[in-house]
């Protein structure tokens, strides 16, 4: 296994095509998710607000979310008439997915804002929208973290999936593998993990930066 | 001057909060909404700036009718404090006092002077300035809400329950430190409260309100405690308005007498007649505690062996002090100090209710010093 190892290491086009695989996994499961939140705010937002778009759009976000990602990758090229090995497919379906998997927790966060300080806001003289921007959305964002984390895993391993109709990233390797060169499934799978750590560590310390009164509230508590 | 105009609020699911209701507040006043839960106290104070919408009726801000002005615009230009202090927890105390004069788009370091101010005449430590608002107790959160209340200088101010979540001692002192802001600052205030004491101590008007919105009594508190307009109100000012009017009470005619006294470091000789209880002073001449009758001095007199006294009465302030400085002393003598607190004699309940008797019956009690 080493020596399999060392040999796929050493060859440079080996190499070469790896990065360039996981450069594809990392465009392929991030940008949805930029966008998955994106869309996912104002969605939770029109469902906090608006009382009967509430249990429609969780519905659809929970429909959407049990549809098999292989079935999406192949019906999507004939919905959209995009190209069968287009990587625009797999983005709009993990875009779908990360929205549906989203709204729910920034519905959760945002209706977890303490309501005295939301009516504190109002009386400011803050307009609706400048207190979602300036008061709402800062105060949810540890709890849009954890929504964040979760979409993040799934995204980075439903991007393997995606190499089974063609598009890139590191499902390429388990292909690849299968057909005849052994040593890349271990390869791929270590990257991926890697990769999901990687992303979901820098998704906890962006949140304990952007949020520095939390860890101010937890000294409190434990003092 | 804040004007309300047969204003009544009906609620969408048909429950009447206010009902039909006029009351004018006075320029540079505190005037008190005080009633019991659900009288619909909250909802005249957020008709104000316009977070209820009344169903009839108007309110009228300085003879401008609310309804003129945008709401977002009009809220800026009034204060608000709400009762847990409603701080916007991801920001700092400073900055929290600094929202408002950046809504109206000050720049964030004239923001921040201008709220470094405000926590100073607040009274807020100014270590406390860069910290998150859990990192403070709940009376410092209140001064803070209160400073972010006046961040942009409103002639109004409107205040809900701001002070009962805090406890008795620093719900007092928050009291006395409102009482002391106003008097430099003169704002028009109206303040809701369920706690007839807080209403009594802080309004110059009282507004009692009933069950179901109804105004039953607006008046000064001296007129509320001695002529409550009818049943309702007779209950909820309680047993002890007698006594709370006391608080209103002035003390001409009140003379301290004399009383035996001795320093702490005073030996059994310098002692006078033990038959009495002696006061003890401090080498200021501040009161210290009292002596009992006939208890044996052993060597210097120390702390330890005094009893504690009661509650000191300044002198010139009103008689409810001088009547609970006798009731509570050990002795029965109500110590009289003056603003040091330097010990000026004592005077007892039944001095009290004398004076409180020759008011009630001047000719009688002149007839009787004759
Ligand atoms: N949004 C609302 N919808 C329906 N009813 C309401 C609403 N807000 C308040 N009420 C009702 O209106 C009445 C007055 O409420 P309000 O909050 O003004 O009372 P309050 O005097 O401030 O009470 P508390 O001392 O408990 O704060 C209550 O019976 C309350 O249940
Ligand atoms: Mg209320």
């Amino acid at each position: 296994m080493m020596e399999e190892l060392l040999r796929y290491f050493a060859s440079p086009s080996n190499r070469e095509v790896l990065l360039e695989q996981l450069g594809q996994h990392v465009y392929l499961s991030l940008v949805p998710l930029v966008a998955g939140v994106l869309l996912a705010l104002p969605l939770g937002r029109i469902a906090q607000r608006i009382g009967w778009l509430r249990a429609a759009l969780l519905g659809g976000a929970g429909i959407v979310y049990t549809i098999p990602s292989l079935a999406v990758f192949v019906l999507l090229p004939s919905l959209l008439g995009t190209d069968f090995t287009s990587s625009l497919n797999v983005v709009i379906a993990l875009t779908l997915y990360t929205t549906a998997l989203l709204v729910r927790p920034v519905l959760d966060a945002l209706e977890a804002v303490p309501a005295h300080v939301t009516v504190a806001a109002t009386a400011m003289g803050y307009r609706p929208h400048r207190r979602f921007l300036a008061v709402e959305l800062p105060l949810a964002i540890p709890a849009l973290t954890s929504g964040v984390r979760v979409a993040s895993v799934s995204n980075i391993s439903l991007v393997s999936v995606g190499a089974l109709v063609g598009t890139g990233g590191l499902g390429r390797l388990f292909m690849v593998g299968f057909e005849r060169d052994l040593v890349q499934i271990p390869v791929g799978i270590v990257l991926t993990v890697l990769l999901a750590l990687l992303v979901d560590l820098l998704l906890v310390l962006g949140c304990r930066l952007l949020t520095p009164w939390e860890r101010a509230g937890r000294a409190v508590i434990a003092s | 001057m804040i004007e309300f105009r047969s204003v009544r609020k009906q609620y969408d699911d048909g429950t009447v909060a206010v009902q039909e209701l006029s009351l004018t507040v006075p320029v540079g006043t505190i005037t008190v909404l005080v009633g019991p839960s659900g009288c619909g106290k909250t909802t005249l104070l957020r008709m104000v700036n316009r977070m209820i919408e009344p169903s009839s009726g108007a309110v009228l801000v300085d003879g401008d009718d609310v309804r003129d002005s945008e709401p977002a615009g009009l809220r800026r230009g009034i204060g608000y404090v709400i009762q847990q202090a409603g701080l916007f927890p991801h920001r700092t105390v400073r900055d929290n006092v600094a929202t408002v004069p950046r809504l109206f788009g000050h720049s964030r370091r004239d923001a921040r002077r201008r709220a470094e101010g405000l926590l100073e005449r607040v009274g807020l430590p100014a270590e406390l300035r860069k910290r998150y608002p859990v990192q403070l107790s709940g009376g410092q959160q209140q001064r803070v809400g209160v400073a972010r209340a006046l961040a942009a200088d409103p002639p109004v101010l409107l205040m809900d329950e701001p002070f009962s979540a805090v406890d008795p001692v620093v719900r007092e002192g928050l009291q006395d430190e409102l009482l002391r802001l106003q008097g430099e600052l003169g704002k028009t205030v109206l303040f809701v409260t369920h706690d007839i004491d807080e209403a009594v101590k802080l309004g110059e008007n009282v507004a009692v309100l009933r069950q179901g919105g109804y105004l039953a009594q607006y008046a000064p508190p001296e007129q509320l405690l001695a002529e409550p307009a009818d049943d309702f109100v007779t209950s909820f000012v309680g047993r002890d308005r007698g006594y709370r009017r006391l608080s209103f009470v002035a003390s001409d005619g009140l003379v301290p007498g004399s009383v035996d006294t001795v320093r702490i470091g005073d030996t059994s000789a310098d002692v006078p007649s033990r038959a009495e209880w002696v006061l003890v002073l401090d080498p200021h001449d501040r009161p210290r505690g009292w002596l009992p009758p006939g208890a044996p001095i052993h060597g210097q007199l120390t702390e330890d062996q005094l009893i504690a006294g009661g509650s000191l009465y300044t002198s010139g302030a009103p008689l409810r002090g001088a009547l609970d400085a006798a009731l509570s002393a050990p002795s029965g003598l109500g110590v009289v100090v003056d603003e040091d607190g330097v010990h000026l004699g004592v005077v007892t309940a039944r001095q009290v209710l004398d004076i409180l008797e020759s008011r009630r019956h001047p000719a009688v009690a002149e007839g009787a010093t004759q």
